[in-house]
């Protein structure tokens, strides 16, 4: 049994989410609600035959059918008037805007903690490529410190980052500290404008109580395999260096090249991980409806 | 000696900061003290004290501070009278949280940082910085790696957002004269901002470089006692000033003074002299971010390669100031290649 969804924000994010809900052996995407019928997304959703609205999500409140599920792509401010709005209604909201008004849920750390409650988020971009590999660190050492260098190609960085780049330096230390278990964190991030524009890169450092060099390659290369079940392109680029108590990881993420290019591993990422946790969610839901 | 300003060359000595690379963010309290007393005493304009990228710097990626920054710049603010004591800020790196605190504390400037085409990450920096009452000043570093129609769009931007005046950062050291004129020219052609210059002594040029800045135009301008900065050190202070007075230009500042101080307080405090080793020649050549230097040299040491190679390998890939992680993955790749 297929649960339905609905994405809020024709904009890349809902555009790109839209066509990887159209794979999910999950998820029944029904609905692209928008606010400009002019927007790519609303037009692509429109083309292939979904409902689609450009009022906003009161066309979510006049047909609360169209979804069990509610993916938030439009802009954090929009999002705290959403979660109540969709509270309301009884939805699962995934939130992928900085709003932050459900926890921090990375899909292969926290999700199933979570999965009771009605809104989750979905951190910042780099959150979602580096905190499996603190959480698979923090699991077999104990990671007392951690800090990430996230850079990304200067044409992924949309004017939201861009206005408010403090609000991903901020937020990803946080999810670093409460979803990964660093004791403290500490986020970069870098843009880098060079052509072709390079792929997302993650450089993970963590300092730990308990070293173990076989056991810490060990964790961090199986949650790799476990990310990349939901983004394919996600891969160590070296493999892990060790100095002391210090343990450096080398992430590449190369994007599915759905809306965004591949090398908007950032942006992929992103929505990768809300339709794994939203997959999750589904099958959590359908359980529940039959039992 | 004729310039294409009217304004008083306003300078700013950077050794605190950008040669806190050079010292791997060691400096102590009683250094910072020493050198602040002493270019208080010569009448320095601004000192820039903070970790070498900036406020937020203290990171594995770039090397701990031995001392807490905003200790340190407390300390210069209470050494200082006439000086001001300015920061950094690279947006991605430090936040507008630290600026607060190195505001409550007494930093009078800022100069918000970023790479030459990404100065939109800057507005909430600047605008801030304005709102909390201090000089906002844009630095658009790696300048030599963008068209200079590129620069002047950037700048304007920093302009828009309220800065006071918009650096040319050669971050590198790789500019050479010529191209020095054209983009305070064109800067000086599209502003109503000062213009400023920060140079890296890599190619030996900052001196030259930095006169010709100011006969263009720019006001602004960065020199590091015994080039205590990056690299191969920034414009030396200490030569800067009798230079521009031997062209007619005094800017206020007692060059015996510094000469004393970069004698007995900065050479004292310098690893080793600050000649042009290979490694700078290099990133100058090649434009190279300038901090990367002894990274590379580290690695070059722990995977057995020359560190030329991983310093022209990061110029081939367009590294932008802050990579610092990809100086490891380059040279772990290098050292794979050869093996």
């Amino acid at each position: 049994m297929k649960m339905k969804a609905a994405i809020i924000g024709s904009g890349n994010i809902g555009t790109d989410l839209m066509y990887k809900l159209e794979r999910s052996p999950f998820i029944e995407l029904t609905t692209m609600i928008g606010i400009d019928p002019e927007s790519d997304g609303l037009k692509r959703a429109k083309e292939r035959g979904y409902t689609t609205f450009d009022n906003g999500i009161q066309g979510l409140v006049d047909n609360p059918e169209l979804a069990d599920i509610v993916f938030d792509a439009t802009s954090a401010k929009t999002h705290v008037r959403h979660a109540k709005i969709l509270k309301e209604l009884g939805k699962f909201a995934i939130d992928l805007t900085p709003a932050a008004r459900g926890p921090f849920v990375s899909p292969v750390v926290n999700l199933e903690e979570n999965i009771e409650g009605d809104n989750i988020n979905m951190i910042t971009c780099g959150g979602q490529a580096t905190i499996p590999m603190i959480s698979a660190i923090n699991s077999v050492a104990d990671v007392s410190y951690a800090e990430i260098v996230a850079t990304i190609s200067s044409e992924s960085a949309g004017p939201g980052t861009r206005a408010n780049i403090d609000e991903f330096t901020i937020t990803t230390r946080r999810g670093i500290e409460e979803v990964g278990g660093a004791d403290k964190g500490k986020a970069l991030i870098i843009l880098n404008p060079a052509e072709p524009p390079i792929l997302m890169r993650d450089t993970i450092y963590c300092e730990v109580k308990n070293m173990d060099e076989q056991k810490i390659t060990e964790s961090i290369k199986a949650m790799v395999e476990r990310v990349k079940e939901y983004v394919p392109g996600y891969r160590l680029k070296q493999e892990p260096l060790f100095d002391g108590n210090r343990v450096t990881v080398f992430i590449e993420v190369e994007g599915a090249g759905d809306y965004f290019p591949p090398y908007a591993g950032n942006l992929d990422i992103m929505t990768a991980a809300a339709v794994k946790a939203g997959e999750n969610v589904a099958k959590h839901l359908a359980k529940k409806l039959s039992m | 000696m004729k310039r294409n300003s009217n304004k008083p060359i306003k300078l700013t000595e950077v050794c605190l900061r950008d040669g806190s690379h050079v010292v791997r963010h060691q400096f102590t309290e009683e250094q910072v003290r020493a050198v602040v007393r002493g270019l208080e005493d010569a009448g320095m304009h601004y000192i820039e004290v903070a970790h070498g990228d900036g406020l937020g710097g203290s990171t594995l990626q770039y090397g701990r501070s031995l001392v807490d920054e905003m200790k340190l710049i407390e300390a210069a603010v209470e050494e200082s009278k006439n000086s001001k004591i300015a920061v950094l800020l690279i947006p991605g790196i430090g936040t507008v949280h630290e600026l607060k605190q190195a505001r409550e504390i007494g930093a009078q400037l800022v100069r918000v940082a970023t790479h030459v085409t990404e100065a939109n990450v800057s507005a909430q920096h600047i605008s801030m910085a304005r709102e909390l009452g201090m000089e906002a000043l844009g630095f658009l570093m790696m300048a030599h790696s963008a068209p200079v129609e590129k620069l002047v769009e950037q700048a304007k931007l920093m302009e828009s957002y309220g800065a006071e005046a918009v650096y040319v950062t050669d971050s590198a050291g790789a500019l050479l004269p010529d191209q020095v004129r054209e983009r305070i020219k064109a800067l000086r052609q599209s502003l109503d901002i000062e213009i400023g210059f920060h140079a890296h002594n890599n190619l030996s040029v900052a001196v030259a470089n930095t006169l010709v800045a100011i006969e263009e135009g720019a006001t602004r301008i960065d020199g590091s006692l015994r080039c205590l900065g990056a690299g191969a050190g920034n414009t030396q202070t200490e030569v800067l000033v009798p230079v521009l007075q031997r062209m007619g230009l005094d800017v206020g500042v007692d060059s015996y003074k510094l000469m004393d101080l970069a004698e007995e307080v900065i050479a004292p405090i310098l690893p080793k002299a600050q000649e042009i080793g290979r490694g700078s020649i290099v990133m100058g050549y090649a434009g190279v971010y300038s901090s990367f230097l002894l990274h590379a040299e580290r690695a070059g040491q722990r995977f057995g390669i020359d560190s030329r190679d991983i310093l022209v390998e990061l110029g081939k890939r367009k590294a932008v100031g802050g990579q610092e992680d990809m100086i490891l993955d380059v040279a772990a790749e290098l050292a794979k290649q050869k093996a």
